[in-house]
């Protein structure tokens, strides 16, 4: 992450199949001295973007989750490197698809936050800003997922610590399903915003790390939006 | 009818028929070919049969020949066809005598009709006379062991009158190759035998191959059993090692062709298969969403218009891309499904995008139908008031409580404020849920907005 006086500017790199896409992105949120958004790389498939991000070393990848060569999850996989280190590369997925599989696929996988192409060009300028500063993202829908992923109890948990979140954390996420911002969640808890943060940050983590079984099971038998 | 005599072309297609049969309906089929009295043609067979066999020969042989027709009889709810007066009438109106005489030149034409539609369509087997399959499986069983039966007799009986007595130790093995030979062949129709023995779909491919084997063996023992008749047992050793050897030369000169074939069919057939599924996606993407951009250009200027078109394509065409088909069969009456059904129509009436996540889910019932219409009541509200931004639904099961939530960030009020007489808020959604044991709030959000709390629990089961 670059620090620009007096704004900040994140590298990105765009990953999507879709030429047009990309364009609209590129055209929204990459005008570097509005918005600090700085696009660094564009990739079309599996094996161009995971030589561009290893080339250009952004600080967010954003990531579409359907790609042709393994999808999103192939680029996570084999960027694993990249993300290892407190400052490396983040992935914020961004999905026309929000099936529940493959939202949880790419979180799973490691990226960061998962928003859908619907977002506005703000909510995606702050969405990879928060994501450059080490935070997760997790729309409405993803937090609804989440939350019935952990809410299916039928086999006792592997690892207590991980595969349950605490009440707070529950309820965090239950207020981004309903379409409370941090700021908002912060006030409604009588919290701060670096609490909610940090709950955030560690549901993203039991669910990259959880080894419940059902959370896959239960993307594939999930009835989906 | 006469018009319908008339077109009646000279050639038609001979088929046994499945209805109102004694035995294979041979004679059935052969009567209603030639155009003659069933009782006719039975008469000739038993005459026939009485010259030595041959009509029991000649029966056996149209039995296994003649494929079996099925017409509209069958799949108009299993009519029985039966024979009064000379010609077929369906069993129901067989009762009233007079009233057949009256019409029956109507109903013979329509019977032409319907077996002119039968005979000069494909054979098509009973699929969709399911009702009928018990009662004919163990009939068609006897049927069938009958029908060997009477072809043993029958080649025995012609043997006989053909004084072939010398032939005679070879008629057993001759017999053994002829029922080899049947049982393979009979394997082409196999659905039929799928019906008789009742076989499940699974256990199709295995019992056809216990069949051919079956039959395989069958023809081998027989012209073992000849070789061994004929005296030439002893030299049985060579004979199969001459046989064997000419069958690998056969397989090693045929064998990359057969093979080519097969692949070729197989390729043919993945190609068709996807060439079908093109097919089908083609016609819905036409279907749907060729229709709505059509739409949207022509409505440019109407953003309005634009963006519901939009919205409802996007919505139907995620349904049918990212919903297993066997989601979207099962029980479609579920607290999901309606909601979603829901924020869809206040979508569509008010073009204010609604976003819904739902968590868990649970069957309908009364009570949750009501608060179904008061978070319906509330998303026209958000929709209505919200300022035009998206309001967010989220929708939870948690044990036997269900809450839905409506929020929206448009100004916001206050429910104290609001006039006695507005009845939307205080009567469809607060009133509402209350009538039915439930719980509403209504409170600004944090950061501007208003967001509607709506609590049940679901009913008893």
């Amino acid at each position: 992450m670059t620090e620009a006086a007096p704004e900040r500017v994140a590298r990105v790199v765009l990953v999507d199949d879709h030429r047009m896409f990309r364009t609209g992105v590129r055209a929204e949120i990459g005008r570097t001295e509005v918005t600090g958004i700085d696009v660094v790389g564009e990739a079309d498939d599996v094996e161009s973007a995971v030589q561009v991000v290893a080339e250009t070393r952004p600080d967010v990848v954003l990531l579409d989750v359907h790609l042709p060569g393994g999808g999103g999850v192939e680029v996570l996989r084999r960027s694993a490197p990249l993300m290892a280190d407190p400052t490396g590369v983040r992935f914020l997925a961004l999905s026309v698809s929000d099936a529940a599989e493959d939202v949880i696929g790419v979180i799973r996988g490691g990226a960061r936050g998962y928003v859908t192409k619907t977002i506005t060009g703000t909510d995606l300028v702050n969405a990879i800003f928060r994501i450059s500063d080490g935070d997760a993202v997790f729309s409405p829908r993803l937090a609804g997922f989440v939350l019935d992923a952990f809410a299916a109890t039928d086999t006792p948990p592997v690892d207590e610590d991980l595969d349950r979140l605490t009440q707070r954390e529950r309820e965090v996420l239950r207020l981004i399903a309903r379409g409370y911002a941090y700021k908002e969640i912060a006030k409604q808890l009588f919290i701060s915003v670096k609490t909610v943060e940090s709950h955030v940050s560690a549901v993203l983590r039991k669910l990259q790390l959880s080894n419940r079984h059902e959370l896959t099971r239960w993307a594939t038998a999930r009835r989906l939006v | 009818m006469a018009a319908s005599d008339a077109e009646q072309p000279a050639y038609r297609k001979l088929y046994r028929s499945p209805h109102g049969r004694m035995l294979g309906g041979v004679a059935h089929g052969l009567a209603v070919h030639l155009g003659l009295p069933v009782a006719w043609v039975r008469a000739a067979f038993i005459l026939l049969f009485f010259a030595q066999g041959i009509g029991g020969l000649l029966y056996a042989a149209f039995w296994f020949v003649v494929p079996i027709g099925i017409g509209e009889p069958a799949a108009a709810g299993g009519t029985q066809w039966v024979y009064v007066n000379g010609t077929f009438v369906p069993a129901a109106r067989a009762g009233s005598f007079g009233e057949i005489r009256k019409g029956r030149q109507r109903s013979v034409g329509r019977l032409r009709d319907l077996l002119q539609r039968t005979f000069h369509g494909e054979p098509a087997e009973p699929a969709e006379a399911p009702t009928a399959v018990p009662q004919q499986s163990a009939r068609g069983g006897l049927g069938q062991l009958f029908a060997l039966l009477m072809l043993v007799v029958g080649i025995m009986a012609l043997l006989s009158a053909l004084h072939i007595q010398t032939a005679k130790p070879y008629v057993w093995p001759l017999l053994t190759i002829g029922v080899g030979v049947a049982l393979v062949w009979r394997q082409a129709d196999d659905s039929r035998w799928q019906r008789w023995f009742g076989l499940e779909e699974g256990s199709k491919r295995r019992s056809a191959y216990t069949r051919v084997g079956a039959g395989v063996l069958l023809v081998v023992a027989g012209i073992v059993g000849f070789l061994v008749l004929q005296g030439s047992g002893s030299t049985l050793a060579s004979v199969v090692e001459a046989a064997l050897a000419v069958l690998a030369g056969v397989l090693v000169l045929v064998g990359p062709y057969a093979l080519r074939m097969w692949q070729d069919l197989g390729a043919e057939r993945t190609a068709r298969i996807r060439a079908q599924e093109r097919a089908e996606i083609a016609a819905h993407v036409h279907d749907s969403v060729l229709h709505t951009l059509t739409l949207i250009q022509r409505n440019a200027d109407d953003a309005k218009e634009v963006l519901r078109l939009a919205r409802a394509q996007e919505r139907e065409l995620r349904l049918w891309l990212y919903r297993p088909e066997a989601a979207a069969e099962a029980a479609p009456d579920t607290l999901a499904e309606r909601i979603r059904s829901v924020v869809a129509e206040v979508e569509d009436l008010h073009g204010v995008p609604v976003e819904l996540v739902c968590v868990g889910d649970c069957p309908m019932d009364d009570r949750i139908s009501a608060q179904m219409q008061a978070a319906r009541e509330a998303m026209v509200n958000a929709a209505k008031y919200g300022g035009g931004g998206p309001v967010q639904v989220y929708a939870e099961v948690e044990g036997r409580t269900v809450s839905v939530f409506v929020r929206d960030h448009g100004p916001g009020f206050d429910p104290d404020s609001v006039p006695e007489d507005r009845m939307g808020v205080r009567e469809s959604i607060i009133g509402r849920m209350k009538r039915n044991g439930g719980t509403a709030r209504v409170r600004p959000a944090p950061d501007g907005g208003t967001e509607v709390e709506l609590e049940m629990e679901r009913a008893d089961d």
